[in-house]
């Protein structure tokens, strides 16, 4: 049984990882400011799909290695993914019920929130404030949310990770 | 308790710079991820370096011999300048040091938050690279380094609107402050009072006031000055000299450390063992300063 419970761990990490090397992927002058936050989108995924797994802990160290690799405050990412992580807890039964567009508008909040703590602590330490195109990243990772579902939906299950 | 600790991470990392170490350990952790993100650039380059025809290869050649030729004719004038610049300044009776130190290094193909001007490069504190350390291009200064890890080190881009660089006009000395504006072509000098000798076309070379940056590296030339009586300064934009979002490659200088050109690019090796002895012990002073307090 215990076994069977940590079936796939691996697969879990290998996901992240796969997040993180999106997050910093090189891309074109008009393309950085569209990158979806591949990290946050993962970690909602397995925070819904795998609530006794993947949490708060998880989410706070996946935020810490964001920030090192993205030259942010150290901790910045941390706080926010673990507070995203908390809240998809609370409402993962809810949430999962939800049909997929309905999902994809809590996605966005969660990605809304998780750019707006960033944009409070940029400011915070005297950083000027964002464009209006600052939120793009969250709208697109709210329209390419039932793709990262499906992808790692059918992950899960091929490689029975429970 | 995450959000605490957070917190308190935020506010070391941001107030105290304490967690240099922290970070600089951690960055070994994420080295792979950023190896990886390099391989598909790494690849490319490597299949068009070995695709290369023949014909391409020869025309390469052919304008980097022009170019060394006009070079080398412009080093032999300097030599005779270098020579005579030490000699006036003997007579001056102050120190001069004509060239730095440097290293070259490489960017690593990965972006960073799209509104901080950062870079990540490929050399760390293996390399004696510490905070603090300027870093140029063929054309210009681009910016300092912020986090040093063992491997890799983050640095900060003169655009970046954290970012500030103490300049002077090359045709007049006027000195001044150069802030980053957040767009990769435009710095800002805010301080330049109305009375102010400066006009578009100048040139803005680093004053070395601030200590971090040697003097007389070339910054940015002025583009636009406009004065307006109601304010008390005029607005003047530059353009940033370095090739900002296209460098590959970066040097990275250290600004104690100096030899002269000639003995740096081992043209004139006129007392060699002597050059290289105080060049040892600078490179170890710089090396146990890293080790014990990075400034």
């Amino acid at each position: 049984m215990t076994l069977a419970r940590h079936h796939g761990g691996g697969v879990i990490l290998f996901t992240f990882i796969a997040a993180l090397v999106l997050t910093i992927m090189p891309l074109p002058e008009w393309g950085r400011y569209l990158r979806p936050d591949w990290a946050c989108l993962v970690l909602i995924y397995w925070c819904l799909a795998l609530p006794d797994r993947v949490g708060v802990s998880s989410g706070w160290l996946l935020g810490l290695a964001v920030d090192l690799l993205t030259g942010a405050l150290l901790g910045q990412h941390a706080l926010s993914l673990s507070l995203v992580a908390y809240l998809t807890l609370k409402f993962h039964q809810r949430v999962r019920l939800f049909p997929i567009w309905q999902q994809a508008l809590t996605v966005l909040v969660l990605l809304m929130l998780h750019q707006l703590l960033a944009l409070w602590i940029s400011r915070m330490i005297g950083r000027p404030g964002a464009p209006w195109f600052f939120w793009a990243p969250s709208l697109l990772g709210m329209l390419i949310w039932p793709l990262v579902y499906g992808v790692l939906r059918s992950l899960r299950r091929g490689f029975r990770v429970n | 308790m995450f959000v605490a600790l957070s917190a308190v991470l935020m506010v070391m990392d941001h107030k105290y710079r304490s967690l240099e170490s922290v970070r600089a350990g951690l960055s070994v952790a994420i080295y792979p991820i950023q190896l990886l993100v390099e391989v598909p650039e790494t690849v490319s380059e490597w299949f068009s370096e070995s695709l290369a025809t023949r014909r391409h290869l020869q025309e390469e050649n052919d304008s980097l011999h022009t170019q060394i030729f006009m070079q080398k004719a412009q080093m032999q004038k300097l030599a005779a300048l270098e020579a005579e610049n030490i000699r006036l300044r003997e007579l001056l009776d102050s120190s001069f040091e004509v060239g730095e130190k440097v290293i070259i290094a490489e960017l690593l193909s990965v972006n960073l938050d799209p509104y901080k001007h950062q870079i990540v490069i490929n050399k760390g504190q293996l390399d004696n690279i510490y905070p603090g350390q300027p870093l140029l291009d063929a054309e210009g200064v681009m910016g300092q380094i912020v986090h040093a890890g063992p491997y890799t080190s983050t640095a900060v881009l003169i655009t970046d609107t954290a970012h500030a660089i103490p300049v002077q006009v090359n045709r007049n000395g006027l000195r001044s402050i150069a802030l980053g504006s957040g767009t990769i072509n435009r710095l800002d000098l805010p301080y330049i009072p109305n009375s102010a000798d400066i006009q578009p076309g100048d040139l803005l070379i680093t004053s070395g006031l601030g200590g971090r940056f040697p003097p007389g590296y070339p910054v940015a030339v002025v583009s636009a000055v406009q004065h307006d009586p109601g304010r008390t300064f005029s607005q003047v934009v530059a353009t940033p000299l370095a090739h900002l979002d296209r460098s590959r490659e970066v040097l990275l200088v250290w600004p104690g450390e100096t030899t002269t050109i000639l003995e740096a690019t081992e043209l004139a090796p006129l007392d060699a063992p002597s050059d290289t002895d105080t060049d040892g012990t600078g490179t170890a002073g710089i090396a146990t300063e890293t080790e014990e307090a990075p400034p």
